[in-house]
């Protein structure tokens, strides 16, 4: 199968490449950049030298819509908005890694993005991107949305308990921490200013908020609203969310029944592993030991004096929070075993 | 026989002996066998922890 990556030039196009790269079923046969028009790629993206001669090309959208079956696009947030419509009007497949399709109701993009979405009428065309929660749907999509890396981190290991309805859905508090790389490449936040750095960068209002609410609301039935706080850290990749939840009334349930419960969820899931160990160094999930793979690990923590119910989970931010979970979205959509070209161990130690 | 932590199956051989220790395969628990007859009972295995909180 034919596939373009449009804007391969930023950290998670250069992860999509990767993948790619490696992919049994996809063939890459065209990857854009305004700003590298004409270059080689491995001059913008130097650990794919050796793996491609391909150059980067200006974007053309009949040129991508006529050669590729199946576009990446991995632009910033709001430039989608335009190039995800002109693909779909040209019946192509669409995987969009930013966030111009994710959020169901135009009326949220003025609330956590700032700004109308200028084609509200295709977001009912885009399925969220999560095959764990949405399998059938992205499926039958032409568009999915891949979700922001903090937020599918912390929707799947939420999702389970608000559909099991055992926590107060008026206290979910997300804690998120996050490495450099999920700030992109153009950010300008240079070495001097990250190195050692923990630092709080929006503690209220974040805008992968709006996701999680979306996403955790479908999942139990009711509105949810969500607290959430993200936190820059001195990683290259990798997320680690601590999601607060309080039980709701009624005897909690014990351990083993919270294992069950996530057995349920995910016992038949290829991405999701669930690490809650009584001895080593791995007792809750660490993005550390799933660098480089498509794994998000969840694990859990019960505080019986306050009622409080610790869901910990962590990801590579580029990889099942952007290039990987969009490359396991491709899968679904066209049929391939979803596991394609992702079967990764992680990379230990980094 | 499953984990009394977690309930995933143990897994535990025909021929394990007493004082041995099993570890569960999905949260690590450690216990050591204790059997009488054929009968098996487990209790908590010893071990040392992190204190990161000094």
């Amino acid at each position: 199968m034919k596939v373009g990556v449009v804007g391969a030039s930023g950290y998670v196009g250069g992860e999509v490449l990767r993948l790619l790269l490696n992919h049994p079923e996809a063939e890459i046969a065209a990857v854009t950049s305004r700003q590298h028009a004409g270059e080689y790629l491995h001059r913008v993206q130097p650990s794919l030298k050796g793996f491609t001669e391909m150059r980067f090309s200006e974007l053309d959208y009949d040129r991508l819509s006529d050669g590729c079956d199946l576009v990446f696009t991995a632009v910033p947030h709001g430039t989608a908005t335009e190039i995800v419509k002109a693909l779909y009007d040209r019946g192509v497949k669409i995987v969009d890694l930013s966030a111009d399709y994710r959020l169901h109701d135009p009326g949220d993009y003025g609330k956590w993005y700032g700004w109308d979405h200028p084609h509200p009428d295709y977001l009912q065309n885009a399925v969220y991107g999560v095959p764990e929660l949405h399998r059938e749907e992205i499926g039958r999509a032409r568009l999915v949305a891949c979700p922001g890396c903090m937020a599918v981190t912390s929707i799947l290991a939420l999702a389970p308990l608000v559909r099991a309805g055992i926590v107060d859905t008026d206290h979910i508090v997300v804690d998120s921490k996050i490495g450099s790389s999920g700030a992109g490449s153009g950010s300008g936040t240079a070495h001097a200013m990250r190195s050692g750095v923990i630092r709080p960068y929006k503690p209220a209002r974040h805008r992968h908020t709006g996701e999680i609410e979306q996403e955790l609301s479908a999942a139990a039935g009711e509105k949810i609203r969500v607290s959430m706080s993200p936190h820059a850290v001195d990683v290259v990749r990798g997320i680690l969310c601590t999601n607060h939840t309080f039980f709701a009334g009624g005897e909690p349930p014990d351990e083993r029944a919270l294992w069950r419960l996530y057995r349920e969820a995910y016992g038949g899931e290829g991405f999701v592993r669930l690490i809650r160990d009584k001895g080593g160094a791995y007792k809750f999930p660490d993005p550390k030991f799933l660098v480089g793979s498509n794994f998000c690990d969840i694990g859990f923590d019960v505080d019986p004096d306050n009622r409080r119910l610790i869901a910990i989970s962590a990801s590579d931010n580029l990889m099942k929070g952007a290039a990987g979970s969009a490359v396991q979205c491709m899968n679904v959509m066209c049929g391939f075993d979803e596991s394609a070209g992702l079967r990764h161990t992680p990379l230990t130690p980094v | 026989m499953n984990c009394p932590e977690c309930d995933a199956g143990l897994g535990i051989p025909d021929d394990a002996v007493t004082g041995e220790i099993v570890s569960c395969p999905d949260c690590g628990a450690d216990y050591e066998i204790s059997k009488e007859g054929s009968d098996v009972a487990l209790k908590q295995a010893e071990t040392v922890g992190e204190d990161w909180g000094e």
